[in-house]
């Protein structure tokens, strides 16, 4: 390559300030929503400590290799995604077009989920917190009828926050404030991303770290909380039994490969701004251990508050129940405590059965809160900001919280949104005209007009389509597409070439059995198991619907065809373009033979006269 | 027939209304626990006040009984209700015991128990605060506790947060917009600056035919003459 051209093409592509940005990128990409409210659910319904063995060797042996070779390919390569696959094959070209798609998809809803986690930021200087008490109803005589059916942190959710429609066919119509929130959050993106890694390089030092120092102040908060050993020795007993359930396999190994952003194309990008010469090897180790620990690290002070919210609500079911029997049997107040309790009961029942069953007291039990597990957005907006109003000073925790949300999913969002530009950039469809600013500030305002769609009376069940469709088999998919691509059409030798010109050793035997036969075996089969399940139950979802007989429980709705067809759409839509490219290649390979390769005749001194200034006839 | 009618004497009279006088309490009483105008009170005084929790005596009960007088006298706007007008019975070690209200006029006549309530719940806060307890803890049990009036605010907060936000995001956005159009212009003033500034020593003037119609400063690479050093060794 001649060195003009190549100085040029080094001047021209950005690069990070230093390593420290990169590596904070990359964990800050890694590092989202899922750490917090994916893996502690898990944990808990997968036997507690018992989970983390499924979960250790998903990791080593499908997590890291498939990071590892991201990582390479992408500084080795020096392209976005859909650059670093066509150049590896011009028939893969689609691999990377998959990618982008994907990234395009769940930037839309992630975001929209940071919308929802600004709305509760905003809330939380209130005082009371807003979704501490029902609010009254029209005539001023009661609560809302709503709220008193189900709780006030429920219907603030469902109600105040989404307006929530019964049935994902009914839109209803967008919610101004949620408009706000999405538009908010969206500025917020876009003053990070204007300039691409130059801007995202700087906020990273904030939003990739700022989680950690609330996790630690949640974790000191936390473990001072009663109950909160309660919540704790109930997450790490293990439950070895539950090793053989092979749903319990699939989950870890699935919920490993989404954690990591892996086959979004960001990670390629972000290591394709690196300098050759770097150790990609150390920094896939770093990226998915910390990844894997913050996870871990996260799940203390979540299961320690959800002790302590188990604990609260024991306490004030046994609480009513005393002051019934207070009540109907004339005690002296404060009489009957808790831990009193069932000597007092015993003997009210040995004296007057009667009375006391027809109190109707209820059966409280600690393991049943408990058991009452949540992930995703529940987690975050119904249980959790349940405890928060318990705990002294709940402002400063439900800000604290929702600010950590807020950096955990920005440093994510960055990286879905380098998935698309960074292709873009490459494809050369930026007009040469437009400066970088106005590009990327395009690339917000097109997300966040499509994004309102998320913001109807419906979105909710949206997203969670979105979620279950667009985030999960595409990305399985693609990822094992890229490790075919490298494996067979680069080739693990030159690839290990690569690899040693950049971190100057040769990837060592056990790299090469991930990437050569365990990754690619794993992750086929995680794929044919994952289809097989998803095909299996037909797919119902969760309906938030007032008129429901079993209200405040959510009712489970199957999809109408039309609804389902678009789940499939986004299924099938990013992982299309693979075959779609790659038969167009091969098509134009076989009708034009010869624009492939270089023609051996054209000689590069004597560019043709008549494409520059034309001289007039001499 | 004539029934002969004998008028009281003075003495009959006299003993007759002593009975009255010392039956009146049992009087009081039956009119207490047998009436359906009466209500229940529950107060939990350890649950509001804890450690610091008063002893419920004969005295509070006084107090208890003239607040409800006052509260009478607050909603008919007559003064002439008085502390024996409110009667309480059924005391338990809950504590809790039913009164009832009779009129001023008419000992023996209850206050209906609609009124009695919309009494109570007029002044329901100064009862509360009298006793230094709460709804909660101030029970009358089938009057509905006064529910809390939500505040109303000017500007909800939240919108304040926004417009906070939102103010340091646009300035934010403005300024990096800025930062970059006065890059670009200082860029293109230095390149504009080759062609017009002839007075500035040690800048060669061109005559604007040959480098100035390319697009790229560095002019156009000419791959006739490729830099052969690495690939010919000598």
């Amino acid at each position: 390559m001649d060195t003009a051209s190549e100085t040029s093409s080094v001047q021209e592509r950005p690069k990070w300030d230093n390593k420290v940005q990169y590596l904070l990128t990359c964990v800050g990409f890694a590092v989202g929503l899922g750490n917090i409210w994916r893996f502690p659910y898990l944990c808990q319904i997968y036997g507690g400590g018992a989970f983390l063995i499924p979960y250790l060797i998903a990791l080593v042996f499908e997590g890291l290799p498939l990071l590892y070779l991201e990582l390479a390919i992408g500084q080795s390569l020096r392209k976005g995604s859909i650059g670093v696959w066509h150049s590896i094959s011009p028939l893969l070209g689609g691999v990377g077009v998959a990618s982008m798609v994907v990234s395009f998809l769940v930037g839309l809803f992630y975001n929209t989920i940071l919308a929802w986690v600004l709305w509760y930021f905003f809330h939380s200087f209130e005082d009371p917190l807003p979704w501490s008490q029902c609010p009254i109803n029209d005539n001023l005589e009661g609560y809302v009828e709503e709220c008193v059916s189900s709780t006030p942190v429920n219907y603030y959710w469902y109600r105040q926050t989404l307006n929530i429609s019964p049935d994902i066919e009914q839109s209803g119509s967008l919610q101004w404030t949620l408009v706000l929130c999405l538009a908010t959050a969206w500025s917020i993106v876009y003053i990070c991303f204007i300039r691409g890694i130059e801007t995202i390089g700087k906020a990273v030092y904030v939003t990739a770290t700022f989680p950690y120092l609330v996790l630690t102040i949640f974790l000191v908060r936390a473990l001072t909380l009663p109950g909160a050993t309660d919540g704790l020795q109930y997450l790490f007993t293990p439950d070895w039994t539950l090793l053989t359930n092979p749903q319990v396999w699939l989950d870890a190994a699935t919920q490993i490969f989404f954690s990591l952003s892996l086959a979004f194309g960001g990670l390629i990008a972000f290591s394709s701004y690196n300098p050759k010469k770097n150790d990609c090897e150390r920094d896939a180790l770093f990226v998915g251990i910390i990844n894997s620990a913050t996870s871990l690290y996260a799940s203390i002070p979540i299961f320690a508050i959800l002790g302590f919210k188990a604990t609260s609500n024991f306490n004030s079911c046994v609480n009513s129940n005393i002051l019934d029997l207070t009540n109907a049997f004339d005690i002296g107040d404060r009489n009957i405590t808790i831990e009193n309790y069932d000597s007092w009961l015993r003997d009210l029942n040995a004296s007057d059965p009667d009375r006391v069953s027809s109190l109707n007291l209820k059966h409280c039990v600690l393991k049943n809160f408990l058991d009452q597990s949540a992930s995703g957005t529940g987690l975050a907006f119904i249980v959790f900001t349940e405890a928060v109003i318990e705990m002294p000073g709940s402002q400063v925790w439900a800000v604290l919280f929702f600010v950590m949300l807020f950096s955990l999913g920005l440093s994510s969002m960055f990286g879905n949104l380098e998935g698309v530009l960074t292709p873009l950039l490459d494809l050369h469809m930026v007009p040469r005209w437009m400066p970088k600013e106005i590009f990327t500030g395009l690339i917000c305002v097109v997300n966040f007009l499509v994004a309102l769609i998320f913001t109807l009376g419906s979105g909710n069940y949206w997203l969670e389509i979105f979620n279950s469709y667009v985030g999960s088999v595409p990305l399985l998919v693609i990822a094992f597409f890229e490790i075919i691509a490298v494996v067979c059409f680069y080739g693990i030798k030159r690839f290990s070439d690569d690899i040693e010109q950049m971190t100057g050793r040769r990837p060592n035997l056990f790299w090469r059995c991930c990437w050569m036969g365990i990754s690619p075996v794993m992750l086929l089969v995680v794929l044919v198991a994952y289809v097989v399940v998803q095909v299996q139950k037909h797919p119902t979802y969760p309906a938030w619907n007032p008129q429901y007989e079993n209200f405040p429980e959510t009712e489970e709705k199957p999809y109408s065809t039309w609804v389902f067809s678009i789940c499939v759409l986004l299924s099938s839509v990013p992982v299309i373009s693979i075959p779609i490219v790659a038969l167009y290649r091969l098509i134009r390979r076989h009708t034009h033979p010869h624009s492939g390769y270089p023609n051996p005749y054209t000689n590069q001194s004597y560019t043709d006269d008549t494409h520059t200034q034309s001289f007039k006839q001499i | 027939m004539r029934v002969k009618v004998q008028m009281p004497s003075g003495e009959m009279i006299t003993g007759f209304l002593l009975t009255i006088i010392l039956l009146s309490p049992v009087v009081a009483q039956d009119l207490c626990k047998e009436s359906k105008d009466g209500f229940k009170v529950r107060i939990s005084l350890k649950t509001a006040l804890g450690n610091d929790a008063y002893e419920w005596n004969e005295s509070e009960k006084f107090l208890f009984r003239s607040t409800l007088a006052y509260a009478m006298r607050k909603k008919t706007g007559e003064d002439t209700y008085n502390i024996e007008n409110i009667l309480v019975c059924n005391d338990t070690k809950r504590v809790s015991f039913i009164f009832v209200v009779t009129l001023p006029a008419d000992p023996t006549q209850l206050i209906p128990k609609e009124e009695v309530e919309r009494a109570v719940r007029q002044s329901k806060h100064r009862i509360n605060n009298a006793f230094l307890l709460s709804d909660m803890t101030l029970e009358f049990v089938g009057v509905p506790p006064t529910l809390a009036v939500p505040i109303q605010y000017n500007t909800p907060p939240w919108l304040i947060v926004f417009g906070v936000v939102i103010g340091i995001v646009a300035v934010g956005i403005v300024a990096l917009l800025m930062s970059t159009v006065s890059k670009r212009r200082r860029a293109k003033a230095k390149d504009a600056g080759f062609d017009q500034d002839g007075d500035d020593e040690g800048i060669v003037k061109e005559n604007g035919t040959a480098l100035s119609g390319l697009n790229k400063k560095d002019g156009v690479y000419n791959q006739a003459f490729s830099n052969d050093e690495r690939f010919t060794k000598l």
